[in-house]
């Protein structure tokens, strides 16, 4: 008979209840870790242990226990050079087929790619895909990955149809920005990096085509793990600080998730209110021009003009500044809510939901085998009192059996025990990584954003100086 | 000295079971404001320096020139130690503004040199009206009415602010109040501003200033009792002013012999238009500044809670942004309070008085009108040979009148044009001496943020 694997399930089945034909129905499609029901995902077949994630190539050798700690090194000695951009957004095709191409440019001195300088042709859905690929192999293990950029169906139906105006081209170059952050995120990712997909996708001048229908959604992979939990009986677990530290980060990342997405509403508003501003300034500059042609007076004619002139440079100031607004400063907190959010791609969440299920279950099922093995050393017992009185029987098997379930439940403590380690190691690593990129992130630019509002007020300043004397020449 | 005395005050809701819903927390201002004795000359003006509120406080001189916008509008006045008027008290409440005139004069007429009465909106108006009703003064341009005092909206919003109180920090409903109490009394001051610039127009025109009403209106200590027009006045008003822009279609057909006139005539028609569509934007620029300004309060705060939240690393981090962005946005409310006062009110007070002109030039093409209507009538009467005499008094009368409009109002329209550059030379360069002052201010905030948070990342 065979013996249980960690998990109750198969571990082919387990995954197989993870990816799911998407509709449009299905309530999980909100929480799909990439957004579009397109990519194809190698389905992951998981080695024993479930920690260790597939990686096909030659870099299976990183994930050993023994090797993580080699990346950590690698980390500290490698310089981060690499630098990438998206650009050159080109349309391809025509009508409800078309798509556009982005350029993908890399820049690097890093060993672990091909060339220094290089640059491929991407659509939306590659990134798609790519952001498929790394979820589905990184996520359950405790890595943060970054969301992909959202798919926006009115938004692309717009740009395919042909509209060649200000909506499409302002769509585009959002679109073009985010998925410049996305990749930039991705490789600042010690392990992302390093993925071979994610060097294939940076560097093959081919890709295939993402078109499989099945998606691995964090619902899955959640009732994937209920499943676990309930499979195994509730107990108490004696409370280490490991467990109120991730109960702490917990709550941080959920108030943060409410802070930034207050302030990221706020910036918007901005924005929005900072274009209306520009709009209406331009408006009424074209009004002033107009008083100013019907004035009589010759000097404060002019003057009007100047002043009509004035507005309409200031018109195109603020709409510059209302586009730092977004994209610096709004940008980065939309990332941010997605990358933290509870709810839509609910990355980080779902990795507590994990390693809550996963702790417990792994201490159930420690419990439970160790229970398993109490009984079966009752077994045993009984057994060998069977045996005894087999002996004048002479059955062997039956003893061998007893002795061999032993045994690998006792194997199997151990490397559950080993699993949670690691996982919770990550995580901790992942936890410190990602905030501190946050720190940096927020930081720079911020101050960026900061420097274009220096950048405004010396514009403002010119303009009104220039105005100045005009206005004094009246007389 | 300058108190701000706020009131809550429960409106009765009926049952004293009310839930708290039910119960409007209404806040009230009472805005005392005391001034001391101010001239419309721009020297000896005391600047506004106990107007500040508490949160304005880190820019005093941000506050100084404001006083001086609105009033000073009409520079050119010629202010004479003869009658002096000017607001100087005002009293905002419930629905009404109790403005307190105070004259100086050395007007024979005048029972004491110095004096002052308590007027409101109404008295004002009627004023206004009687020197519209007057024919004598057909020939001037009558000094435009001040618009009613308006503080709907501003009420509206406070009393949404004092329902939403329990929904929101005990910060940000702090900022709220204290964004709402300034925009209240920029309003306020406005109103004050507008009713003074009315007063000193009559008081600087030759004619006007002698006039009885006017007089009455400055020293009569008791309640003018003054009435509101009831609903068939203002259905006659309306009937009114449709016959007269009808008429106006009329008259404004019939070329006029002299250049002048008809140069001023196609002059203002097409001046009128050009302001007030200048107005209107200018507003909706000025309320999407307000807008952008409210949007940095905001932001502000939540950085401020972010900062009370975040990791250590952060902290400090935004809350030098969230203080920056507070102080920036106070400069960017002041940015458009300025706009506001010098370019906005400019625009909309010579939208008023470009239509006071028009009227001028509407009485007087009517009594040119009259003018030849009485000149066929002597004619006919002259072929006829019949009332003959009554004719030519006639047409000697409207004749009369005639050219004396005709006489007054170029002088009327060419003092008008003057007035009107000097105002606009003023408040354009104040405005950009504003801009630019706020610039600065603003850019020396945004520098040393930059700096500090530079130095220490």
């Amino acid at each position: 008979p065979k013996q249980d694997s960690l998990m109750d399930d198969d571990p082919e089945d387990l995954f197989a209840g993870a990816t799911e034909e998407v509709s449009l129905d299905s309530p999980e499609r909100d929480v799909l870790l990439s957004d579009g029901p397109s990519p194809a995902i190698t389905p992951i077949t998981p080695p024993t242990s479930v920690i260790a994630p597939r990686i096909g190539h030659a870099h299976d050798d990183m994930f050993t226990h023994s090797s993580f700690d080699e990346i950590e090194e690698e980390e500290g000695g490698d310089s981060f050079d690499v630098h990438i951009s998206v650009s050159d957004p080109e349309k391809v095709g025509d009508g409800m087929n078309a798509y556009m191409a982005y350029k993908v440019s890399t820049k690097t001195s890093l060993s672990v790619f091909k060339q220094r300088d290089f640059s491929v042709k991407r659509r939306f859905s590659d990134f798609l895909g790519l952001h498929s690929k790394l979820a589905s192999k990184y996520l359950h293990i405790g890595y943060i990955v970054p969301p992909a950029p959202e798919k926006s169906i009115v938004g692309m139906t717009k740009v395919k149809v042909g509209k060649e105006d200000q909506s499409s081209n302002e769509f585009v170059e959002k679109r073009r920005s985010a998925l410049e952050r996305y990749l930039m995120r991705t490789v600042k990712h010690p392990i992302l990096l390093k993925d071979p997909d994610v060097l294939q996708f940076l560097e093959n001048s081919e890709l295939p085509r993402a078109v499989n229908t099945q998606a691995l959604s964090s619902a899955g992979i959640l009732r994937m793990v209920n499943k676990a939990a309930d499979a195994v009986n509730k107990m108490t677990i004696k409370m280490n600080e490991s467990d109120a530290w991730f109960e702490e980060k917990q709550q941080h990342f959920e108030n943060l998730d409410v802070q930034l997405r207050k302030l990221h509403a706020s910036v918007e508003s901005l924005v929005c209110h900072r274009k209306e501003l520009s709009v209406n300034t331009a408006q009424f500059a074209k009004s002033a021009a107009m008083l100013g042609n019907s004035e009589d007076h010759t000097a404060l004619s002019r003057a009007l003009s100047q002043l009509a002139e004035v507005e309409e440079k200031i018109d195109q100031l603020h709409q510059d500044q209302a586009n730092a607004d977004f994209y610096l400063f709004s940008e980065l907190l939309g990332d941010y809510v997605r990358l933290i959010t509870a709810g839509g791609s609910g990355d980080l969440e779902l990795y507590f939901y994990f390693i809550f299920f996963r702790i417990r279950g792994v201490f159930d099922h420690r419990i439970k085998t160790w229970q398993k093995w109490q009984d079966s050393q009752v077994l045993l017992l009984k057994k060998r009192e069977a045996e005894a009185k087999l002996q004048f029987t002479n059955k062997p098997d039956k003893l061998q059996q007893a002795k061999d379930e032993i045994k690998e439940l006792e194997g199997k403590v151990q490397q559950g025990e080993r699993d949670f380690e690691q996982i919770s190691k990550i995580i901790r690593k992942e936890v410190g990584r990602f905030e501190k990129e946050r720190v940096k992130d927020f930081k720079t630019i911020i101050v960026k954003y900061l420097e274009s509002l220096v950048q405004t007020q010396q514009q403002l300043i010119k303009y009104w100086e220039a105005f100045l004397p005009e206005a004094k020449a009246i007389s | 000295m300058f108190l701000i005395i706020s009131l809550r005050e429960r409106t009765r809701s009926g049952s004293a079971s009310a839930t708290k819903r039910d119960q409007h927390h209404v806040i009230f201002f009472l805005i005392i404001i005391s001034r001391d004795l101010v001239t419309l000359s721009t020297s000896c003006h005391q600047p506004f320096a106990a107007m500040m509120q508490e949160g304005l406080d880190d820019g005093p001189d941000f506050l100084s020139e404001e006083d001086r916008g609105p009033r000073a509008m009409n520079v050119d006045l010629e202010m004479d130690a003869t009658l002096q008027v000017d607001i100087s008290d005002a009293l905002s409440e419930r629905d009404k503004v109790k403005f307190t005139v105070h004259t100086k004069s050395t007007l024979p007429n005048f029972k004491q040199n110095e004096f002052s009465v308590v007027r409101q909106h109404e008295e004002f108006i009627w004023l206004h009206d009687s020197f519209i009703e007057n024919e004598d003064y057909a020939g001037y341009i009558i000094p435009p009415a001040p618009p009613r005092p308006d503080f709907d909206a501003s009420r509206e919003k406070l009393q949404k602010l004092g329902e939403g109180e329990g929904s929101m920090t005990k910060e940000e409903f702090t900022k709220m109040k204290q964004e709402l109490e300034a925009e209240y009394l920029a309003i306020f001051k406005k109103t004050v501003a507008m009713h003074e610039v009315f007063l000193c127009r009559v008081a600087a025109h030759p004619v006007l200033r002698k006039d009885l009403n006017f007089h009455v209106f400055l020293e009569y200590n008791q309640d003018l009792s003054v009435r509101g027009k009831n609903k068939k006045e203002k259905l006659e008003d309306f009937f009114k002013n449709v016959v007269k822009s009808a008429d106006g279609v009329l008259v404004a057909g019939v070329k006029d012999v002299d250049d002048f006139f008809e140069h001023e005539k196609t002059f203002l028609l097409e001046y009128h238009n050009r302001v007030k569509d200048a107005s209107a934007k200018c507003d909706r620029m000025i309320r999407s500044h307000k807008n952008a300004a409210d949007d940095m309060n905001r932001i502000a705060s939540s950085l401020y809670t972010l900062g009370t939240q975040d990791s250590m690393d952060l902290c400090k981090f935004f809350l030098k942004v969230s203080e920056l962005f507070d102080k920036t946005r106070k400069v960017e409310a002041r940015v458009a309070a300025d706009e506001d006062l010098k370019l906005a009110d400019l625009l909309k007070y010579y939208l008023r008085e470009s239509q006071a002109a028009k009227d001028l030039l509407y009485r007087r093409s009517r009594a040119l009108v009259d003018y030849e209507n009485a000149n066929k009538g002597l004619d006919k009467a002259r072929a006829k040979n019949r009332d003959v005499l009554q004719a030519e008094t006639s047409q000697q009368l409207c004749c009369h009148k005639f050219e004396k409009i005709s006489e007054s109002a170029k002088q009327e329209l060419i003092d008008f044009k003057t007035r009107r550059v000097a105002a606009f030379r003023k408040n354009l360069v104040e405005l950009a001496e504003l801009e630019l002052k706020h610039a600065k201010g603003n850019l020396q905030l945004l520098q040393s943020c930059v700096g500090v948070l530079n130095s220490n990342t």
